[in-house]
């Protein structure tokens, strides 16, 4: 886990991404518009005004290089003519600063609109785009495809944290009953559900430190809680004068600990995730991978580790498979390296499995062994990274 | 001032290049650009200001640049290992490492100036931004294992293998570390600015992911050769001056015959003809106990005096060194067991090489001593006659070798330079 854990900006995040034109939200690094091209325009966008370089242009892929010279965050919109549909966006622009909106857009009426301040209407202008060769295909189907990533999605937390909350309740009994035997057996059956939306779990900032968090983790003075300090007690070989847990104690953490995973469970019942959200968190269940369990770190005590690598990777492929048949339209060579690389992974992890649903230990890797899961590792996480700006 | 015929051409770009940001005032631009000019490389009496600062090193030309280049002061030197099986995305991956290096050594970002998707992490890693060219070079090369491994003929180019290219035998003494030794490929980073050479190699080590992973890297301060005789010659960390003898740019004629692969000597080498071979050698330095050693014994190890660099038989740093004049007890005033004498041309058959090494030190090991010494690069028209001779020697008989220990070692077969839409490589894989 990470102590600082990002939070889910699901609600403050607007839905552009599921309508029907392509947006691609980019800066330019050029400093400079072309002003032969008549598909790049710059805004200049003030507190009481939004002035474009111009009124009327060509359909295709059209730049906005908006400048905020006002003295509040502003926002612009290409809005479609009914004033309601947004085609595309470019939020937190600060004053002075200047951001570029990249949108594919077919022939038609639509307004621009500044938001100064980020309230109300908005400082807003007709906008006509005239037909052209370029016209951008229109994708009314993606919608759709990116509600059943949503509901895919959706239902795996939903599954998984069911399946987390079912084995913690075992795990935390046989604990508590001593049956120790037992309870290691269970630990990393039951994490396992926590690694597959470990992105989602650690978003809450209140339960992650508790539930999360290893020894390593704490400031001073800050109580431990949660799975690793279970793990420890479990697993105290390579803890220097260890004193085990009373009864007692065994009880208030594996209590709170459940306690806990019913809060995690019932928060995460109505989730609902953006294209974004999904891809930006199977992305991030590599990072996981990457910095926490190909480096031996995550179970330092049970050397579990590649339980949870495994788990991490089950969550990322999900993520895109949900993803996948958007991905396919807009770039399908992505996808192949994506789902190639996801394989070759795969068959690396595979070599490693032990018994009928588990893995070695971390400590029976080769050095070569887990240099070749890093690779693997960095070579799926470099196309991952870019499947959020393919389907957004 | 001379003319720079190295420093490159403007392009027409869109966008803000760090050249750019210097303004188009960069200095002497060479009006026909270095390939265009034939067979023999480009000499420059001096890395201008224009070719540090402004327009940079050519990338494209009949040798790669940072062989003969006026030596930067500073390295990011990089082994990988090829992960992918298939030839098809070997090529694809010189391809983009190609056109990324172009784009550095132009002081543009590593993925092209093309606008960027806030919702993708940037092409270009970002610490190069607003940094002058610092007169970048990247240098690519083939190591053994590229041919064929363990019998296995990875890539079908085992009939293409150099007789000269395979792994550098065990000198005696050798203590070879393999995690910094070997490789299916090297790239050689140089600038005046460490962050722009670590940025070149991070940005390719980037590119490579999913087909070659990153083997170990070195990074070196200062570089111990000069390759120009405008350039002082500069000081390893023994103190003394290094490279006194080593060959210059500015004898094309002596280059020709000791660094470039000449028209057919091996039918093998085809692909090679105007390319070079990179030895790499990582040479620890006993620092703590050379600084305790008296002045008199380190110059009779080196054979040249501290301060000015000049030989013991007398004169200056540039003097000839005189092995024959003897001196009191009618012993050689020069000890033949000398570094100056056993490394001198005229104690191996004439044979030279162009040494364009840099020091290193890589913080402290356990016992609280510097982990320093000398990143050892020489380009060389063969390794079988113009190192591994000398080299044997050396770790023989070289009294300096007390003093020294060899960590990490690599060989690497360095192709010749590329025109303008080729691929670094495109000889041998095209």
């Amino acid at each position: 886990m990470r102590l600082s854990s990002r939070p889910l900006a699901a609600a403050v995040l607007l839905s552009a991404l599921a309508l029907s034109a392509c947006t691609d939200n980019a800066p330019s690094s050029t400093g400079d518009t072309n002003t032969a091209d008549p598909r790049s325009l710059t805004v200049t966008a003030g507190d009481s005004e939004c002035a474009v370089s111009a009124a009327s242009v060509p359909a295709g892929t059209l730049t906005f290089q908006v400048t905020n010279n006002g003295s509040k965050v502003t926002e612009f919109y290409l809005l479609g003519e009914d004033g309601l549909r947004i085609l595309g966006e470019v939020e937190n622009i600060g004053p002075g600063l200047t951001r570029d909106l990249v949108l594919n857009a077919a022939e038609g009426a639509y307004f621009t609109a500044c938001k100064p301040g980020m309230v109300g209407e908005g400082i807003r202008n007709d906008f006509t785009i005239t037909p052209s060769d370029d016209q951008p295909e229109v994708n009314a189907d993606d919608k759709e495809l990116l509600d059943q990533a949503n509901d895919q999605y959706s239902l795996y937390v939903k599954d998984q944290t069911e399946q987390l909350l079912t084995k913690t309740e075992k795990f935390a009994k046989l604990y508590k009953a001593g049956d120790d035997d037992a309870a290691r057996e269970m630990y990393p059956r039951a994490r396992v559900h926590w690694e597959r939306i470990e992105t989602i779990a650690e978003s809450f900032g209140d339960l992650d430190p508790r539930m999360d968090a290893r020894e390593a983790d704490l400031e001073e003075g800050q109580k431990w809680t949660g799975w690793h300090k279970m793990e420890k007690d479990l697993w105290p070989a390579r803890a220097k004068g260890y004193k085990a847990l009373t009864d007692a104690e065994r009880t208030k953490i594996a209590d709170l600990l459940v306690a806990d995973t019913k809060t995690l469970y019932e928060r995460t019942r109505g989730m609902e995730f953006s294209a974004d959200e999904i891809a930006n968190g199977s992305k991030g269940l590599l990072d996981e991978v990457a910095t926490g369990k190909v480096t031996g770190e995550e179970e330092y005590w049970s050397r579990t580790d590649l339980w949870d690598f495994q788990a991490n990777v089950d969550g990322a492929k999900v993520g895109f498979e949900g993803l996948r048949p958007v991905l396919n339209k807009r770039d399908p060579e992505l996808e192949t390296k994506i789902d190639t690389r996801f394989t070759e992974l795969q068959a690396l992890l595979d070599q490693q499995r032990q018994g009928k649903d588990g893995f070695k230990g971390y400590d029976e890797l080769t050095q070569n062994e887990v240099k070749k899961l890093s690779d693997a590792v960095n070579a799926l996480s470099e196309p991952l990274s870019k499947l959020t700006a393919a389907v957004v | 001032m001379p003319k720079d015929e190295q420093a490159s051409q403007p392009t027409h770009k869109r966008g803000l290049s760090r050249r750019g940001l210097l303004g188009a005032t960069a200095g002497v631009m060479a009006a026909g650009g270095a390939f265009a000019l034939g067979k023999s490389d480009v000499l420059s009496a001096q890395p201008s200001a224009s070719a540090v600062l402004g327009g940079g090193y050519e990338f494209y030309g009949p040798h790669q640049a940072g062989i003969t280049t006026p030596a930067q002061d500073r390295l990011h030197f990089a082994a990988f290992d090829v992960t992918t099986t298939e030839k098809s995305e070997l090529i694809a991956l010189l391809k983009d490492w190609t056109e990324a290096a172009a784009r550095m050594t132009r002081g543009e970002p590593a993925g092209g100036n093309d606008s960027q998707s806030y919702d993708a992490p940037p092409s270009d890693t970002g610490e190069a931004m607003g940094l002058p060219t610092s007169g970048l070079t990247i240098t690519f090369g083939f190591g053994p294992s590229l041919f064929g491994e363990g019998g296995k003929d990875r890539f079908g180019l085992a009939d293409r293998r150099p007789a000269a290219l395979t792994r550098l035998p065990h000198f005696p003494a050798d203590n070879l570390d393999e995690r910094r030794s070997d490789g299916d490929l090297c790239i050689q980073a140089c600038a005046e600015d460490p962050q722009v050479a670590v940025h070149a190699i991070r940005n390719l080590s980037r590119i490579a992911f999913g087909r070659a992973a990153l083997r170990w890297s070195q990074l070196g301060f200062g570089r111990t050769s000069s390759t120009s005789t405008a350039q002082t010659t500069p000081r390893n960390l023994l103190g003394f001056k290094d490279g006194t003898n080593n060959l210059k740019r500015e004898e094309p004629e002596a280059i020709d015959e000791h660094v470039w692969v000449p028209q057919g000597r091996d039918p093998h080498e085809d692909w090679l003809v105007g390319g070079s071979y990179l030895v790499a050698r990582r040479i620890n330095m006993h620092i703590e106990t050379w600084d305790r050693a008296p002045l008199r014994e380190q110059e009779m190890i080196i054979g040249r005096t501290k301060d000015s660099g000049a030989p013991l038989s007398g004169g200056e740093e540039f003097t000839e060194a005189n092995f024959a004049l003897k001196g009191r007890g009618d012993e050689p005033i020069i000890d033949s067991q000398s570094h100056v004498a056993l490394a001198h041309h005229g104690h191996n058959k004439g044979r030279k090489l162009l040494r364009r090494g840099y020091n290193f030190v890589d913080g402290a090991d356990d016992l609280g001593r510097l982990n320093g010494g000398l990143f050892f690069l020489a380009f060389v028209t063969d390794p079988r006659t113009h190192y591994i001779p000398l080299q044997n020697t050396m770790s023989k008989v070289d009294l300096l070798m007390e003093y020294l220990e060899h960590t990490g070692s690599g060989l690497w077969a360095v192709p010749p330079g590329i025109g303008q839409g080729e691929y670094v490589g495109q000889a041998l894989l095209g």
